[in-house]
């Protein structure tokens, strides 16, 4: 009696399904709860995995719910890659549609932000630009210049207080969220990923240096009332840009 | 000018975890090299790869592979094998291993180091893997004994014989995991001297050492779960003790990484596994 991989496969992730025939103990009988041990492993160690991709999700849901959670999520979506670093990345859209979980509509926003967190975690290294380097552009050069950001920089914007309901369940002295949008932008001045708190019009001004537009188009975008040497001056201290082009580069 | 290929010494290692990178900088003992887990190491940049660059420049590093699935029925995924290339590139390490296991099966990764007969059939395809693998990192692979909790009907040869025939075919060495083996004596109701009798021990180019868990299965029969959670057990210890006399000193590694202990706790491993080391 033969068990080909997919037979194998088959019971790991369906706990319904009994072991293939063909595998056995050491009398030749066959193995059940033997099998089971693989089930087990497969299951513990994915959900494992998605409970350190999501330390905010499981605070705000619980613990329990979490590992139930994460039992439906990893039978519908098994990991692509052994790059288990990378494991959870269609939790926002799962959540959204995860029906015991509705009563948090936060939730799939929270998702996508522990996600860019993490990638900002293993994203290349970059070697940043200085103040000194930016002054160096003159004045009425300056808004026809393109910025390159930092690998690890992500902006995100979301209906919800993403940024607040992040704080509030990872610092301990954190204010509790007040409702309403949030924009986040993610650094990480050397090795830990850094959330900041910024305005639509930033996330949009920066969305468009990330679109390799000029500065002055970036601005546009931006509308009235955006603090250039405030955003400029963030960037500049969390190590986040690493490239400057003059108009004639 | 390059330097040559470094080797892993014959000496007690462990397999690194972040949380200890100051302990094994500060106080190393008689530690001789560190194993990582190479998909943890497979990202672009930050501090995981910081780490290992300033690890590298202190101690031999052994590379281990979870997730190439070289006992896989399908072909060997080529991004993985690629990533693997480009870790293997730029660390030179002393040494890279796999299992013999699958762990990938219709595109799905399923993170377990799963069972295959040992059969001709197998034996053919494990052999073109291996084989696919040494020439893409242009250097010779070990390949590790798994932990069994079942057998497979269809079997036609025992473990030490499929091994020592892969050998033979690709040139590949092994890594024994002796726990492995106790495991899987105890689990399959055969002798574990019998089974290091019978290995290949002049192609072991590393040794594994970890914890198991205890169990039984539904005829009340013992069932040895591999965890890797805890610390060594004194039959197992014994079982080294037999190796090591056969084998002559090998490089020795204590593996621990599911409730990671504080390091004291390791660092008791090694001075232990050291002292094995002294009298072979």
């Amino acid at each position: 009696m033969k068990v080909t991989q997919s037979q194998f496969q088959a019971g790991l992730l369906d706990p319904d399904t009994p072991a293939p025939k063909g595998l056995v103990n050491p009398d030749g009988a066959q193995a059940s709860k033997r099998y089971d041990v693989y089930r087990n492993n497969v299951a513990v160690s994915l959900a494992d995995a998605l409970e350190s991709a999501f330390p905010v999700i499981r605070k705000l849901v619980g613990a329990e719910f979490f590992r139930a959670m994460a039992g439906v999520y990893l039978r519908k979506h098994p990991p692509q890659t052994p790059l288990m670093m990378f494991y959870g990345d269609r939790m926002p859209v799962f959540l959204k549609r995860f029906e015991p979980a509705r009563s948090l509509p936060y939730l799939p926003d929270i998702a996508r932000l522990e996600l860019a967190m993490r990638r900002a975690y293993h994203a290349a290294d970059a070697s940043p630009i200085s103040g000194e380097d930016l002054s160096a552009i003159p004045p009425d050069a300056l808004m026809g210049a393109r910025f390159s950001l930092a690998p690890a920089v992500q902006v995100l914007t979301s209906d919800h207080p993403i940024h607040g309901i992040y704080a509030a369940n990872t610092q301990p002295d954190a204010p509790k969220p007040v409702s309403g949008p949030q924009s986040v932008l993610i650094t990480r001045p050397v090795y830990d990923p850094v959330p900041h708190l910024i305005t639509e019009q930033t996330a949009v001004f920066l969305n468009g240096l990330r679109d390799a537009q000029t500065l002055g188009v970036a601005m546009s975008l931006a509308g009235t009332g955006l603090d250039l040497g405030r955003v400029l001056g963030l960037l500049l201290s969390q190590n986040a840009i690493t490239e400057l082009k003059g108009p004639s580069s | 000018m390059l330097d040559a290929s470094p080797s892993l010494p014959p000496r007690a290692g462990v397999g690194y975890k972040p949380q200890h990178y100051s302990d094994i900088l500060d106080a190393a003992g008689p530690l001789g090299w560190l194993e990582i887990h190479a998909e943890n190491y497979m990202g672009d940049g930050g501090r995981p790869i910081a780490q290992l660059r300033h690890l590298a420049e202190r101690f031999p590093i052994s590379v281990h592979g979870v997730g190439l699935s070289i006992g896989g029925q399908s072909d060997l995924d080529r991004d993985h094998l690629a990533r693997l290339k480009h870790l293997v590139d730029w660390l030179n390490p002393a040494s890279f291993s796999e299992h013999l296991a699958w762990s990938t099966h219709d595109s799905h990764f399923l993170n377990d180091l799963l069972p295959l007969p040992y059969t001709d059939r197998t034996l053919t395809r494990v052999a073109a893997h291996i084989s696919q693998v040494q020439d893409t990192l242009g250097r010779q692979m070990l390949l590790e004994n798994p932990s069994s909790y079942l057998a497979f009907a269809e079997s036609e040869m025992d473990e030490p014989a499929f091994l020592s025939e892969l050998v033979k075919r690709t040139g590949c060495g092994l890594l024994l995991d002796v726990n492995n083996v106790f495991v899987s004596a105890t689990n399959l109701r055969t002798s574990p001297q019998a089974y290091i009798d019978a290995f290949a021990l002049d192609a072991v180019g590393e040794i594994h050492l970890g914890g198991h868990d205890e169990d039984e299965d539904e005829t009340g029969a013992p069932l040895l779960i591999d965890s890797h959670g805890a610390a060594v057990v004194d039959p197992v210890w014994a079982l080294l003790d037999y190796t090591l006399a056969k084998s002559g000193p090998k490089p020795l590694l204590i593996e621990w990484d599911n409730d990671v202990p504080e390091w004291a706790v390791l660092a008791d491993e090694i001075t232990r596994a050291d002292a094995a080391l002294a009298l072979a």
